[in-house]
């Protein structure tokens, strides 16, 4: 996918930027919102992360604007103000979703997905291996043409596995993404989680690999 | 130690001076009517009496060796056309009384000619007014001074005068009985003024700090004037404390943001074990204080709102349908439903949206922090005795034994949550926005494991 960041927050821009990148998404970062109309004027995106406060201006106003040019980009607020009335302002003026600052990345994900499946999706929602399709909008997965509906996680898992098919996933960092932080999480989470999906994935060439000690991959069973 | 001192009405003021100057006027009417109507008739009585005397000592003439007396009826019936009094006289010669009563008092200072002396002398028991004149008579030749007395009691002139003291005294009174609902007429309509002004600033809701343009009249000015100001320094003190929160907020959490994505980041490129373990709990405590900054924010949001008492008409349902897809993403990363059951209708709370928000918020946040993963969570809205009720139920740890007083104080936590990022307020932040709206806000342990919380704020209409 292909956001566009509007912050003026360099170190905080950076940092989103650096890990919205590593999940493969493409990032554009304005500083202002002169340079965030600049971006929307060369490329397009498939969503607009917005900041409130910049220098320039108030986001919310050009949010407005861009709304008012008929500017159908999907746009997540991100606010670091408690006033609920910013909130509301922000939904008010078009946004699509607003996050608190600070997010988790799980969050901004879910709801960036969230915004995706309400707008229609992004063109190339599908990713395959062997006879799996996964689609990762509608959360569903195809076995050889026979559709099965996957939970959120069951989907964030098959989305680690597929991004990268062949490669050793430690069971940490499962655990990292699938997990918030704060949440408490049992020795045996990853194990539930996986069980789950290989369950969904019955049927299939592709397995997910138990590779002892180390994690586990996503791996095809010759013919 | 000081007294504290009363000052004194406005209208006691007023209405006091008024009265005491309407008494001194009835007193001078009463004291004037008096003495002019005493002034008056006394003057009348001593010019008939004065003629009388004269008309006596012209009707003296000289006799053989001495003055021959005669005395005319008509002198004396003028006397007695001025009323029922007694009359008494004395006509001297030479000093030596001719006829009349002999005890009758002469002047201090004898009259040297026909114009009369008038004065008062008691006598024989009553006060007697004496006119006396003297001409001279010629007897042998000889100018002899001849006096004559006239006395006249003033008795029916006193009862009259009396009568007339009395009436003015009465009209005094009336002055002064009528000036008393006067002065209290005048002190209203000149307070009026005052007590609309005071009504109009009364009736105004607390989030109404618009400058007063009630018209008053000039002597106000200045005192509308000065609350004007007030006003306008009370709504840059208000708009402050707001923005100050919000920027408060800004300034916390942009850095908290930086210093997740950081950590996040080093974590995920980082393999090894103790580094990994180390980057997980800087960024538990990083969310850990990322929450408590929101709550404390929120938690002086609910206080300094719940102040304002700045109510107006909030459609509960609708708020917490909103709040439910908010969170939906949030409940689905934990593989975890909100089921809402709508309300059949509108619920119109008398609220503040902002508290509502905050309220409800932290209701499901905290339901879907202590929930196990997939694991439901229901949601209700209804009506039940004129409240609209919200209630939350989750299938997570309960209560677990702690009392759910305690869970309302700020800062304390259940005794089962060792586990879990919280700051101890979401709770009390419930309750006090609840409290603030006039509602109430409970916890209850849920048939077969769980927590229910239950929000009832009034219904509107």
């Amino acid at each position: 996918m292909r956001f566009l960041l509007v912050e003026d927050n360099r170190d905080l821009a950076a940092s989103v930027k650096a890990r919205l990148s590593m999940d493969g998404h493409g990032v554009d970062v304005a500083h202002s919102l002169a340079e965030a109309g600049d971006c929307l004027q060369a490329a397009s995106y498939d969503l607009i992360l917005l900041d409130i406060m910049l220098p320039d201006g108030d986001g919310r106003d050009f949010l407005a604007r861009h709304r008012k040019a008929e500017g159908a980009t999907p746009v997540i607020v991100m606010t670091a103000r408690s006033a609920v009335s910013d909130r509301v302002d922000a939904l008010d003026t078009g946004a699509d979703d607003y996050i608190t600052k600070p997010f988790d990345f799980a969050e901004l994900e879910a709801r960036c997905r969230a915004v995706l499946r309400r707008r229609g999706g992004v063109a190339q929602a599908t990713r395959t291996f062997a006879d799996l399709v996964f689609d990762q909008m509608a959360a569903t997965l195809a076995v050889a043409g026979d559709l099965r509906d996957l939970r959120t996680r069951e989907m964030r898992l098959m989305e680690l596995f597929i991004a990268a098919p062949g490669r050793i996933l430690s069971k940490e960092h499962l655990v990292d993404r699938l997990f918030s932080f704060s949440e408490p999480v049992s020795d045996n989470a990853i194990e539930v989680y996986v069980g789950r999906l290989r369950k969904k994935m019955l049927g299939s060439r592709a397995r997910i690999e138990t590779v002892r000690g180390l994690g586990y991959r996503l791996t095809e069973t010759p013919e | 130690m000081r007294m504290r001192v009363t000052p004194v009405s406005l209208r006691q003021r007023l209405v006091m001076p008024l009265l005491a100057l309407s008494a001194v006027l009835s007193v001078l009417i009463y004291l004037s009517v008096r003495i002019g109507a005493d002034r008056a008739s006394e003057a009348t009585l001593d010019a008939v009496l004065g003629a009388a005397a004269l008309a006596m000592a012209e009707e003296m003439r000289a006799g053989e060796g001495g003055a021959v007396v005669d005395l005319s009826p008509v002198t004396f019936s003028m006397l007695a056309a001025m009323g029922e009094e007694r009359i008494f006289y004395r006509v001297a010669l030479n000093g030596q009384t001719l006829t009349g009563y002999d005890d009758l008092p002469a002047p201090a200072t004898p009259p040297t000619a026909l114009s009369p002396v008038y004065y008062t002398v008691p006598f024989r028991g009553s006060e007697l007014r004496v006119a006396a004149v003297s001409r001279s008579l010629m007897v042998d030749n000889r100018a002899s001074p001849l006096t004559v007395l006239l006395g006249q009691t003033r008795e029916g002139q006193k009862a009259i005068s009396t009568r007339l003291a009395n009436r003015a005294a009465g009209l005094g009174l009336l002055v002064f009985l009528a000036a008393v609902p006067l002065s209290l007429l005048a002190a209203g309509s000149l307070l009026r003024p005052i007590a609309t002004l005071a009504e109009a600033v009364g009736r105004r809701g607390p989030r109404d700090l618009r400058p007063i343009r009630h018209p008053a009249p000039a002597e106000l000015a200045p005192f509308v004037t000065a609350l004007n100001g007030f006003i306008g320094r009370l709504r840059g003190t208000l708009s402050q404390t707001e923005t100050f929160i919000a920027e408060a907020a800004h300034h916390i959490r942009t850095p908290l943001s930086v210093m997740r994505n950081e950590a996040e980041l080093a974590l995920r490129q980082t393999a090894e074990e103790a580094t990994r373990a180390r980057l997980r709990s800087l960024i538990r405590a990083v969310d850990d204080s990322a929450r408590s900054a929101g709550q404390l924010l929120d938690h002086a949001t609910v206080l300094f709102r719940a102040d304002q008492k700045a109510l107006a008409v909030v459609d509960l349902a609708a708020m917490l349908a909103a709040m439910v897809a908010r969170f939906t993403p949030m409940a689905e990363m934990k593989d975890m439903a909100l089921r809402l059951t709508p309300a059949d209708r509108a619920l119109p709370v008398a609220g503040d949206a902002v508290l509502v928000e905050a309220a409800l918020r932290n209701i499901i946040d905290n339901a879907i922090k202590y929930s196990p993963q997939d694991s439901d969570i229901d949601l209700h809205a209804r009506m039940a005795n004129g409240f609209a009720v919200i209630e939350v139920c989750d299938r997570g740890r309960g209560l677990g034994g702690s009392a759910v007083q305690g869970l309302r104080v700020r800062f304390q936590r259940g005794s089962n949550v060792g586990d879990v990022a919280g700051s101890g307020l979401g709770l009390t932040i419930v309750d006090e926005a609840a409290t603030a709206m006039g509602g109430h806000f409970a916890l209850t342990e849920r048939e077969g494991g769980g927590t229910c919380a239950t929000l009832s704020l009034p219904l509107q209409g």
